[in-house]
């Protein structure tokens, strides 16, 4: 047993850390976030050059084949910079689905491409309700609702339920006839697309087994979406502390107060246990045994959300007033927080999936 | 970073797993299992089978006649123990004055109690707490004056001691005293060991809301204590309490009773229907998962502690979520039974699992004010780790 990060892993998180302090400042991803796309091709391309776009492609595609402690770094640092750009959905998720499902000549078009920022790549797969996204005769009809980054997408990966009755996964190029992406900002300054498919040609790219594909690639997801949950955590927390032992009432600074430093003691409690699921979620994300597998990222989930809930909104309550501003980075990532909890199913699901989980296992 | 534990500890775990199972007598087996208290030869019983296998000081070095474990070998043998539902240690020998005698005890002391702690021959019990010093230790008022005689000097002790857990099993006390009233809070203190069958020394029972007698009142009238019995250096006592309750709180997250105890819950649940309920199952589901995340945490604690080898104020958080999870626990599987909960100790009233579980949901009540109130854990938090 042994909670170390190797040298390299730590020389990797400090490449993306730098790269916040230094190219990611508040000031700049207000400007970017206040854009027509929403999200900086620039910003991408720097990524790029710094290879943390090629953490999860293999190498054989010119990737690093990092796993999901070296994923759980990068996001966590990105967390606290509250990157815009679509990493968890382009770099994490799409080439962890295409390396499970694709053929070989698929992979070898679009995994070194997604490795050098030169394509960006987006999974649609949660269906609006009431409207899933069905295939006949190869062409697909039905829309994706909030399908995160689904605007910046050179192709899009879309599940469908085949004629056969199972699910396919198939590639859909945006801009072609049929296919129409609604793209908006969501609450944490984030961008997402409504996709709606109406008969849009498409190719199957897997050859059966998708739906395992889907889960396993959403579940390496998920574990790194904790690793960045954790990393706003960790600088809501630090801004908090920061903010009690400097804000003066009554003429002592606030967190002198007894009341004050109970919650603080309570947030670092969830923000403690929620890093224990973080590494235990990127150790078991990438588990062959899918009920053990998704009972771990559950019980993960369920830690981390509730744990995002009570830090953003005690984080916003003891900064007051300020703590409601826009002006302050507090309360973007109190809304990054919040998008976490609702991101890849919510608490209440979790909790209800693991309990099920648990009496199958 | 590697979450697994080395092929060793595993080989480890399994040793200890079969010690058990052969070695406890079924009877304790099935009172720990049931939450039922044991008595004194109970507990000793267990104690004298791990001494002969060499494993009566889980937490103490070789020098001492400990097995010399690290705290991850410690660990699991917690674990295992309470697993297999052998009797938990009593720590105020084992956890408490022995780190302290090592630590501070000259060697006569050492020979003198340390072998007698291991072997179960001396119950030790722990004299901090006073009526008027409970969170606030510091402002203990028992009295020791030293007097010098022809004799032997010595110091005669008055005063009141409460809340002593099983002191009316216990052959020594270790205590608290202030031996300078003049001195500022702290400094006025030492560290004094007194065998209960001196003179002056009365226990009265507390009986607690569950009925049972687990903690007592210790009065401590003119009693002779000789000179030799002073740990360290007189008016420096604080500096040992504090380091005794640092040693106090390792394994304090209990997760191994926890995972027991869940477990359990699971089992009457289960019997009980109840984990068809949604709402049950997910309250059940709850307590799981935080029991997942703080097994996690107190590793990382346990990992943190071999680098820096004294627990520190992050056992503060295994404390609260320990005791937490604990009592959360015991109140699930008292509700668990719904009404059977309620008649008082009736063995043919009920299932069998739901004689004590009224009685033990209001025990544990006592998990999140001793040892530290969790509040002063929160305080500790927030200070020593937050600087607040």
């Amino acid at each position: 047993m042994n909670f170390d990060f190797s040298e390299d892993q730590r020389a990797l998180a400090d490449t993306v850390q730098r790269f916040i302090a230094r190219d990611y400042s508040f000031e700049k991803r207000r400007a970017i976030r206040d854009s027509a796309a929403g999200w900086s091709r620039d910003v991408w391309q720097a990524l790029a050059d710094l290879g943390v776009l090629a953490v999860n492609v293999d190498e054989d595609y010119g990737g690093l084949g990092c796993g999901p402690q070296e994923t759980g770094l990068v996001m966590s640092a990105f967390g606290a910079g509250l990157l815009l750009e679509p990493y968890l959905a382009a770099a994490v998720i799409a080439p962890a689905l295409i390396r499970r499902v694709a053929s070989a000549d698929f992979q070898e078009q679009w995994l070194p491409n997604i490795a050098t920022g030169e394509s960006i790549v987006v999974l649609a797969h949660h269906d609006a309700r009431n409207e899933p996204v069905t295939e006949l005769t190869g062409n697909l009809t039905g829309r994706k609702a909030v399908v995160a980054h689904g605007g910046c997408a050179d192709l899009l990966l879309v599940s469908a339920q085949t004629a056969q009755g199972n699910t396919g996964l198939f590639a859909v190029m945006p801009g072609t006839e049929g296919v129409s992406l609604r793209d908006y900002p969501t609450l944490d300054g984030q961008r997402a697309a409504d996709l709606v498919l109406s008969n849009a040609p498409a190719t199957r790219i897997d050859a059966g087994g998708a739906q395992d594909a889907i889960d396993a690639a959403l579940d390496i997801g998920l574990a790194a979406l904790c690793s960045e949950a954790v990393g706003i955590m960790e600088a809501t927390v630090a801004a908090t502390t920061d903010y009690l032992k400097t804000r003066q009432q009554f003429g002592q600074p606030i967190g002198r107060f007894q009341a004050l430093q109970h919650r603080m003691a309570d947030m670092l409690m969830h923000m403690e246990q929620a890093r224990s699921m973080g590494y235990l979620a990127a150790m078991h994300c990438t588990n062959q045994d899918k009920t053990a597998r998704q009972r771990t990222l559950s019980a993960a989930k369920v830690t981390i959300g509730q744990a995002c809930r009570f830090i953003a909104q005690n984080a916003v309550q003891l900064h007051g007033g300020m703590g409601m501003t826009d002006e302050l980075i507090l309360s973007h990532w109190f809304k990054r927080l919040t998008a976490i909890e609702m991101t890849f199913g919510d608490t209440d699901m979790h909790l209800q999936r693991f309990a099920r989980l648990s009496r199958i296992a | 970073m590697d979450l697994n534990f080395s092929p060793e500890e595993s080989a480890f775990r399994e040793e200890v797993r079969r010690f058990v199972k052969d070695k406890l007598p079924a009877p304790i087996r099935h009172k720990v299992m049931n939450g039922v208290h044991l008595n004194r030869d109970e507990h000793v019983l267990w104690q004298r089978t791990l001494h002969r296998r060499g494993w009566g000081g889980p937490g103490w070095p070789k020098e001492f006649g400990g097995p010399g474990w690290t705290p991850t070998e410690q660990y699991i043998f917690e674990e295992e123990c309470a697993a297999g539902g052998a009797p938990r240690l009593i720590s105020f020998g084992l956890k408490m004055i022995a780190p302290v005698l090592m630590a501070f005890g000259n060697p006569a002391q050492q020979q003198r109690y340390l072998p007698k702690i291991l072997s179960a021959e001396e119950w030790w019990c722990q004299g901090y707490s006073e009526p008027g010093a409970g969170s606030d230790l510091a402002s203990v008022k028992t009295r020791a004056v030293r007097i010098n005689s022809t004799e032997g000097d010595h110091y005669i002790v008055n005063g009141q001691k409460t809340w002593t857990t099983l002191g009316q099993y216990a052959d020594w006390i270790f205590c608290l005293v202030r031996t300078d009233p003049e001195a500022k809070k702290q400094r006025g203190i030492s560290f004094l060991l007194i065998d209960m069958k001196t003179p002056g020394v009365t226990v009265r029972p507390i009986i607690t809301l569950d009925g049972a007698h687990e903690v007592n009142e210790v009065w401590l009238e003119e009693v002779k204590v000789p000179v030799e019995n002073l740990i360290g250096e007189e008016n420096k006592g604080w500096t040992y309490a504090k380091f005794l309750l640092g040693h106090e709180r390792t394994n304090i997250a209990g997760i191994g009773i926890a995972k027991r105890e869940l477990a359990r819950l699971k089992r009457i649940a289960e019997a009980e229907g109840r984990l068809d309920d949604p709402l049950f199952a997910a309250r059940v589901a709850q307590v799981e998962i935080d029991l997942m995340a703080l097994e996690i945490t107190n590793l990382r604690v346990l990992s943190a502690e071999r680098a820096k080898k004294a627990p520190g104020p992050e056992a503060s958080i295994l404390k609260i979520k320990g005791t937490e999870i604990q009592q959360a626990i015991s109140e699930l599987m008292m509700q668990a039974v719904g009404a059977y909960a309620l008649p008082f100790q009736q063995d043919d009233v009920g299932p069998d699992y739901a004689t004590h579980l009224g009685a033990g949901y209001c025990n544990l009540r006592k998990l999140s004010i001793f040892g530290g109130s969790n509040e002063i854990q929160k305080n500790i938090i927030s200070q020593m780790i937050m600087g607040l």
